[in-house]
């Protein structure tokens, strides 16, 4: 660690100004999962590193190790690199969200703060989903792309099949690919050299007023609000007064600096570069990704900014045992604070008892965000079956299979490979559409989407009913033509998770006044231990504790004992 | 060695009347040990281990014996049964129970030497009830009169089935007509103090061969008559055969109906159900298992057998319940080695602890738990301001299920069929009154109860 400051305490003494706009790139790398994303830009960082004539090339992949072992690999975060390049020194400023979450609103954020992407493709794999999602996000940006094609050292490489893809897919020549092995340090110098060459450097001006794009934030419980900004036009310094585009609200800026990974405090930010800026706001919805700040004395237009992200995945969340509320209240308003793209309502059900309905930018967002929960915070929680917004019940939607999709196109990508688009209703993804196509495709299909707007459908209110009342936490929305099955089967799962009792027990799936599946629970008739003599009292005590205990944590709906569980069996996502 | 105690030679006090010691009886049930009424008897139940073959439904404590050591194990059991009765400081044993295993293998003298070192250190009297579970075999009943000459004046016969295809198919060792035999000469040893064991809800059995064969026991039972439903029990050979599925058994509604159907039956018949399982006539109950249902002490000798009492000549004073090692080898071991084969001891210190008890035993019985018999063991919180109130088991009391009257607190006909749905219920509001009081008394710093209750 102290070497590691020694080096760029050197670095420091490179005057920031020194570098003009056009010796400035900025670029992020996009891939499918697995494709090689963070190993690539470990070894960019490494060689950029290296490059340093006053190290030695030993002490900057020491720091590297040191890393590792200590389970802080260098993940694709933003990072300014120093690079030279035929006796010039650039600054590369590598542009990614440290986010865990790979989806497209991630991705949209960092390219807007870009010019180039590097887009790899794994050898083996080819092109896949989220390659052609990457790619047209970044090609709709108008940006430089240079397809990077990685993983050439794997026994099963076939960089010229992949090449064809890129050249069929984009319409990129084959010439323009670049054969890399990021594991091995493979061709890795061509990609820096590709970014100095064909990516230009950001339009963006150092003469006029102070401009940025906040593309990032995250929360420090010591300095507040650290938000990560692309600085589009003029500088910004210490002490400067800035104002928030969005909320109009002034702050002065107590620090500012490059992140190469880490933060690198510097006296000024310029045109054309990245970096991070703490300037007192107390909570991340301050620094609102998208937003433009400037100074407070030369107001700016601001910038087109993001549209703001929209939550299309809700999921209730709710304690294991409402003792552990306030555990999980913290858990949640912390975790929040760093991924402010996540809304918090809260809810309450009868039967969970107070919890939350949070609503996340997609599935994926939603299994990071409920596994830091309960790996970082410990906290047990129930998550029940995640909803999807609806906007208004109008006609009846076509019907293509049973997921309700519409085929929209078909493109061979490859004599091996074909590119399908559905439009989708969303809740037919949401849950496990994804692990089935994976599963019926031997995993050899992907699987991407992005969200298309409201369509009509014909959606009804599906009712639950225990003797005759309502469950209101079951009550869900269903497409008309699921109604039945979804009825029949929380029926089904609530029978098997009611226990018998002294009554009968109906139990009913009801849309207004119809009754459209039935399941019924038979009362006792016989229910008591046969032998109970002196060796048995230890044995049945202990079964009817259990039981009297079981009892405590019931939920009564009218005369019905419903255990937690039973809500859980039928609210909880079903497991894969 | 042991103590010898000389008890004063008179009639056993019945638990109902006032013992007068120097030590304030409102105190020792509010700590949870027991007032001294209690702790002067108990039952003794005597476990003989060994069976000549497992039954396939059967997961009881038991042995195949190898060998015969019918000499070391009385001399074991002889041995415990002293150290325990040392233990307990009982002055007499109300009832003794030889069960097992199939305890009518062992040999009349080992039960008469038992009955003899019971008798030698407490007051036994002549007229306690000593019952012996008997298997219907020839060799069994061939035994009946020693055993009745060692002391034995109740026996209870295992007829299970008069069914020859369902007993082979049980892993029983005896046929229907041995059983009837064995009945027949029981009844002439013991008569009026012969009881059977029958079971319902075997494979393939229907409501209507049951019916028949409950006929057919009554033309030929004695005054006791003992229901058991099959229970599937884990590690059983008929719990993998229906696992498997090459065996079914009948289902719950007609099990249900089976237990129904026998208790009318019984009833016709003049037997009254004064347990969940258990009919009498002529007033024959069992006063030994009566006793487990009382919530009174007893002793348990032998492998695996269980006890509950208060070890007061080691200077206890908390009720424990006691469990004997299971493996006879090693039990014989210990008891040769410390005087007895004692594995495990949990005492039983809380009020509530016991209280649970014998509410989930006195509720097993249809006379229920009086308000007397409660108030033994709960001064202060009567039958009345417990369960009176709660919303519960004012819905059990509206359905019929439950009764709660100046009389007793018990299950209705309906009620004791589905007891275990019924139990928990009481159990939330026995402890959530219980709970209530403690903190009220907490509240109020601490003053004594003494006042509030008058007895």
């Amino acid at each position: 660690m102290y070497r590691l400051i020694f080096y760029f305490a050197l670095k420091e003494t490179i005057d920031l100004s020194k570098f003009p706009v056009d010796r400035i790139r900025n670029f992020c790398i996009i891939a499918h999962i697995d494709h090689g994303k963070s190993t690539l830009a470990d070894r960019l960082l490494e060689i950029t590193g290296t490059v340093s004539k006053t190290e030695k090339n030993k002490q900057v992949l020491d720091k590297l190790q040191v890393e590792r072992e200590r389970g802080i690999t260098v993940k694709a975060q933003t990072a300014s690199l120093l690079y030279n390049h035929q006796g010039q020194q650039y600054l590369l400023n590598l542009i990614d969200t440290p986010g865990h979450v790979d989806f497209s609103y991630e991705v949209s954020r960092s390219i807007s703060a870009c010019q180039g992407v590097l887009l790899i493709v794994d050898a083996n794999q080819g092109i896949q989903a989220q390659t052609m999602a990457n790619f047209y996000l970044a090609f709709e940006a108008q940006l430089s792309i240079i397809p990077v094609i990685n993983k050439i050292d794997l026994k099963n490489a076939d960089p010229e099949t992949v090449e064809s893809q890129i050249e069929k897919a984009f319409d990129i020549p084959r010439a323009e690919c670049i054969r890399i092995s990021a594991k091995l340090g493979t061709n890795v110098e061509n990609v820096l050299q590709a970014v100095v060459d064909r990516i230009p450097p950001p339009p963006v001006s150092t003469d006029g007023p102070f401009k940025a794009l906040v593309f990032d934030s995250s929360f420090d419980h010591y300095r507040g609000v650290v938000a990560n900004i692309a600085v589009f036009g003029g500088r910004v310094r210490r002490g400067d007064k800035i104002v928030s585009a969005h909320l109009g609200k002034a702050y002065e800026v107590n620090e500012l600096g490059l992140l190469r990974p880490e933060e690198h405090p510097t006296q000024k930010l310029f045109a054309g570069q990245v970096g991070y800026i703490i300037a007192g706001m107390k909570d991340v919805k301050e620094a609102q990704i998208g937003d433009t700040l400037y100074l407070q004395e030369q107001p700016v237009e601001a910038l087109p900014g993001f549209k703001r992200a929209k939550a299309m995945v809700f999921a209730g969340i709710y304690p294991m045992d409402q003792s552990e509320y306030p555990g999980l209240r913290s858990a949640i308003e912390r975790l929040t604070l760093n991924d402010s793209s996540v809304t918090v309502q809260r809810d309450s059900s009868m039967a969970l008892g107070a919890g939350w309905r949070l609503g996340f930018l997609g599935l994926l967002h939603m299994e990071v965000f409920n596994q830091r929960l309960e790996q970082e915070y410990n906290a047990s929680v129930i998550v029940t079956a995640p909803t999807v917004p609806y906007k208004a019940i109008l006609s009846s939607a076509k019907l293509i299979k049973t997921r309700r999709a519409v085929q929209k196109n078909m493109v061979y990508i490859d004599d091996q490979r074909v590119m399908i688009k559905y439009l989708f209703p969303l809740n037919e993804i949401i849950v496990d559409f994804y692990d089935l196509l994976k599963s019926l495709s031997s995993g050899y299909a992907s699987f991407d989407y992005e969200i298309a707007g409201y369509q009509a459908a014909d959606l009804i209110k599906l009712d639950i009913l225990l003797n005759g009342r309502p469950v209101e936490e079951l009550t869900t929305i269903v497409h008309t033509d699921r109604a039945y099955s979804t009825g029949k089967a929380v029926c089904e799962r609530l029978k098997d998770s009611i226990p018998r009792q002294l009554f009968e027990i109906a139990i009913q799936a009801v849309i207004g006044s119809k009754v459209i599946a039935r399941e019924t629970i038979k009362a006792y008739r016989k229910n008591v231990l046969a032998k109970c003599y002196g060796g048995d009292i230890t044995r049945k005590m202990k079964l009817l504790k259990r039981q009297a205990e079981g009892k405590k944590k019931m939920r009564r709906i009218g005369n019905v004992e419903v255990p937690k569980d039973a809500f859980i069996n039928v609210l909880k996502r079903k497991d894969k | 060695m042991i103590k010898r105690t000389f008890p004063a030679v008179r009639r056993v006090l019945s638990p109902g009347v006032r013992y007068f010691s120097g030590r304030d009886t409102t105190e020792d049930v509010c700590d949870g040990t027991d007032s001294p009424h209690d702790t002067k008897q108990a039952s003794l139940y005597v476990h003989w281990p060994y069976c000549l073959r497992r039954c396939s439904y059967c997961s009881f404590n038991k042995y195949i014996a190898r060998e015969d050591n019918s000499h070391i194990m009385t001399q074991c059991f002889q041995r415990e049964t002293e150290t325990l009765l040392q233990l307990s400081q009982v002055s007499s044993i109300t009832s003794v129970f030889f069960g097992g295993g199939t305890p009518s293998l062992a040999h009349p003298s080992t039960v008469a030497a038992i009955l003899e070192a019971v008798s030698k250190h407490v007051n036994l009297f002549d007229k306690a009830e000593i019952t012996l579970e008997v298997n219907p075999t020839p060799v069994g009943m061939s035994k009946l009169k020693d055993f009745c000459h060692a002391g034995v004046n109740r026996v209870s016969i295992g007829v299970q089935s008069l069914q020859d295809d369902d007993l082979i198919f049980l892993g029983r060792d005896h046929s229907c007509h041995q059983a009837l035999q064995t009945i027949e000469e029981a009844r002439r040893l013991c008569p009026g103090r012969v009881s059977i064991d029958v079971m319902f809800g075997r494979p393939r059995q229907s409501i209507e061969s049951w019916e028949n064969e409950l006929s057919e026991l009554l033309k030929v039972c004695d005054d006791h008559v003992s229901l058991y439903q099959l229970t599937l029990e884990r590690g059983t050979q008929l719990f993998k055969q229906v696992q498997r599925g090459e065996v079914a058994v009948p289902g719950d509604d007609v099990t249900a109906e089976m237990y129904q159907c026998a208790r009318r039956t019984l009833h016709q018949h003049g037997f009254l159900q004064y347990e969940v399982s258990n009919f009498a006539r002529h007033n024959a109950v069992s006063h030994h298992n009566m006793s487990y249902w009382k919530g009174r002490q007893y002793i348990g000798v032998g492998p695996g057998a269980h006890g509950r009492f208060v070890p007061l000549g080691e200077g206890g004073v908390v009720r424990e319940a006691r469990i004997q090692t299971l493996e006879p080898d090693v039990w014989i071991r210990e008891v040769q080695q410390r005087g007895h084969g004692t594995r495990r001891r949990i005492q039983l210190h809380h009020l509530d602890v016991r209280l649970e008890e014998v509410l989930v035993m006195g509720m097993r019985t249809t006379e229920g738990i009086n308000h007397k018999h409660w108030e033994l063991f709960s001064p202060q919180l009567g039958l009345h301001e417990v369960f009176g109130k709660s919303n519960d088991v004012q819905e059990l009391l509206q359905s019929g299920q439950l009764i709660l009257d100046d009389r007793s607190l018990r299950c209705s006909w309906d009620g004791l069929a589905v007891l275990d749905s019924i139990l928990p219920a009481l159990l939330v509001e026995l402890e959530t009154k219980i709970l209530q009081r403690r903190q009220r008394n907490h509240s109020s710093d601490g003053q004594t109860e003494q006042a509030s209750s008058p007895r």
